[in-house]
């Protein structure tokens, strides 16, 4: 573990901690409201913004990239809202709406537009670039400290860190407010908290973090990580402040170890090609949720208690 | 019974006196009102009933009074005063089915969202307020359960932990949707008991009611409603088998109404 880890896996990894945390955070509260689904629809609706961006400037660019991303997210909530609450559907069917459109529409704009040239593509969408995010300049640890090396990091690095502080500051800043509102919509509302302003907040959030994360690890990630973390830390205790930090233990889990398994596992096999790191880090946190729906401790909630949900 | 007891409660008192004055309002979930045009006046220092059929509008009339939904048009007085300068006097107790008791949340964990106003949303919950939670806690009985996730309490455990919740928010006006439908009669009797308990210290109560039959035991003042206004004031004189029949149309049969006025007369 000296300067080739440093320089090929320490940025993949960090990167990948990072995404899963920054989309896992949020993914509890969106769980627990039933809006599990909204991280699929996110990132299946930053592909039209994605391609829009970049019809519009012609450079497959971070900047414009997120942009597009985040207007079509925008696009996409205003959206969801709106055919929910015009329409008076249930929230599951009305992103059903609307991300299928936008994504369809994402694949149309992009078929018929030249983007041969360029490295945007389906499967760059899915799987983003994990195992690319390396560390040239980097010769060991001592580069941490070396601020020309510092300087050539990937710029996926800083930009996830940002995001994802932003997220955690934001989480521990309106703990209160999630906490009520997400419980009790109506006694929130009751007590002056601006409970639909909240849960607007929250899916914005998570639509910063889907789109920071899918720039850097592609939407598999983000699809897994809104869900699995937060679904096994739930069977994992009965109190929301643990079931947090258990999520975040099994985001962290799942970024390393999956990029490990990627890089190594298929090696110990015999095989002589590593794997999708993105996939593979969807794959433990899905295997973390199935372990936790085996063995976690409060595992035998599932399907009961549901009498009483209105 | 305190009923109408200086006969001040039976006209309707200016708003500024009364616990919480509705005007005018209007509420509407589609193309239908859901509650059209009612003025309600709810004295202070009383029980009060919310009375009316399925779908007349009884728990959007307490939802619109609260904000918790949007209304059309009318105006909210509570203590005679707007209601966003008067939240820290209102608790409110929603129905028990209109959240998810699956949450991961502990009895306590609900019971201290009652002192939010007092915490707010950054501020620590001292010893003295963790003190008082569990102190309101013991108020319904649940003082053995404070550590049990909020799923693994009957029905009538929930109601009374709501209870207890609204309790931490020490207020002066209490807003109850519906807190008997579903509970035990020991719980039913436990709430009841709270409840005159805040009575006798001078606080307002308003629940949603359905039981017709204990109208007379638990309450002093009745509302009536069936989308409009049909009737209020106290119930000696307002809850009578004509009123009745006009909130309810057919759908309560002669003998129940029999057995109300005879209930009634008797007393």
């Amino acid at each position: 573990m000296g300067a080739e880890f440093v320089q090929f896996s320490l940025t993949p990894i960090l990167i990948g901690t990072l995404a899963a945390i920054a989309c896992a955070l949020p993914g509890n509260f969106l769980i627990l409201r039933r809006q599990a689904l909204i991280g699929d629809a996110i990132s299946h609706v930053v592909l039209p913004g994605i391609v829009v961006a970049f019809l519009l400037t012609g450079v497959v660019a971070a900047i414009p990239m997120l942009l597009g991303a985040a207007g079509a997210a925008v696009v996409a909530v205003i959206l969801i809202e709106a055919v929910k609450r015009l329409g008076g559907i249930e929230p599951g069917a009305a992103m059903g709406v609307v991300f299928t459109t936008m994504f369809a529409a994402g694949v149309l704009i992009l078929e018929q537009s030249d983007t041969s040239r360029v490295h945007l593509d389906v499967e760059h969408a899915l799987m983003g670039n994990l195992e690319s995010l390396i560390w040239f300049r980097a010769d060991g640890w001592g580069s941490l400290l070396d601020p020309v090396a510092l300087a050539s990091l990937p710029d996926e690095l800083p930009r996830i860190a940002i995001v994802c502080a932003m997220v955690v500051a934001l989480t521990v800043l309106f703990w209160r407010w999630l906490k009520i509102s997400t419980f009790d919509e109506g006694f929130a509302e009751a007590l002056g908290i601006p409970s639909a302003a909240v849960g607007f907040g929250l899916v914005l959030t998570a639509a910063v973090a889907a789109v920071a994360a899918f720039d850097a690890v592609g939407s598999i990630i983000v699809i897994a990580m809104f869900i699995c973390p937060p679904a096994a830390a739930r069977l994992m205790t009965n109190r929301l402040e643990r079931q947090v930090w258990w999520s975040v233990a099994f985001a962290t889990l799942s970024a390393v170890l999956g990029y490990v398994l990627a890089g190594y596992g298929p090696l110990w096999f015999g095989a002589t090609h590593a794997v999708s790191a993105a996939g593979m880090i969807a794959v433990v946190s899905g295997a973390i949720l199935g372990l936790a729906c085996l063995f976690g401790p409060h595992r035998s909630r599932i399907g009961i208690g549901r009498q009483d949900a209105a | 019974m305190v009923a109408a007891q200086d006969g001040r409660i039976a006209q309707e008192p200016p708003p500024s006196d009364a616990a919480l004055a509705v005007r005018g309002l209007t509420v509407s979930y589609g193309e239908k009102p859901a509650v059209f045009s009612v003025d309600a006046t709810f004295p202070a220092k009383t029980m009060s009933a919310i009375i009316g059929p399925n779908g007349a509008g009884k728990s959007t009339l307490l939802k619109a009074a609260l904000g918790v939904i949007p209304r059309l048009s009318g105006e909210i007085l509570v203590f005679g005063k707007p209601i966003d300068q008067a939240r820290d006097r209102i608790a409110y107790v929603p129905q028990r089915a209109s959240v998810d008791w699956d949450f991961p949340t502990t009895v306590l964990d609900v019971v201290q969202m009652g002192l939010y106003r007092k915490v707010g949303l950054l501020g620590r919950l001292s010893g003295a307020m963790a003190a008082r939670a569990r102190d309101c806690l013991a108020r319904v009985g649940m003082q053995d359960f404070a550590h049990r996730q909020i799923g693994q309490l009957s029905g009538g455990q929930q109601q009374r932990v709501f209870l207890a919740r609204a309790l931490a928010q020490d207020a002066d006006l209490y807003l109850l949707d519906e807190p008997f439908a579903g509970v035990d009669a020991a719980t039913e009797r436990a709430i009841i008991d709270v409840l005159k308990t805040l009575q006798s210290e001078g606080k307002a109560v308003v629940a949603v009611h359905h039981d017709l039959s204990t109208v007379r035991d638990y309450f002093d003042h009745v509302f009536l409603i069936n989308v409009r206004r049909i009737a209020e004031g106290p119930v000696a004189t307002t809850f009578t088998a004509e009123t009745l029949q006009a909130t309810y149309g057919g759908r309560l049969a002669a003998t129940h109404l029999d057995e109300l006025a005879v209930a009634g007369g008797a007393q």
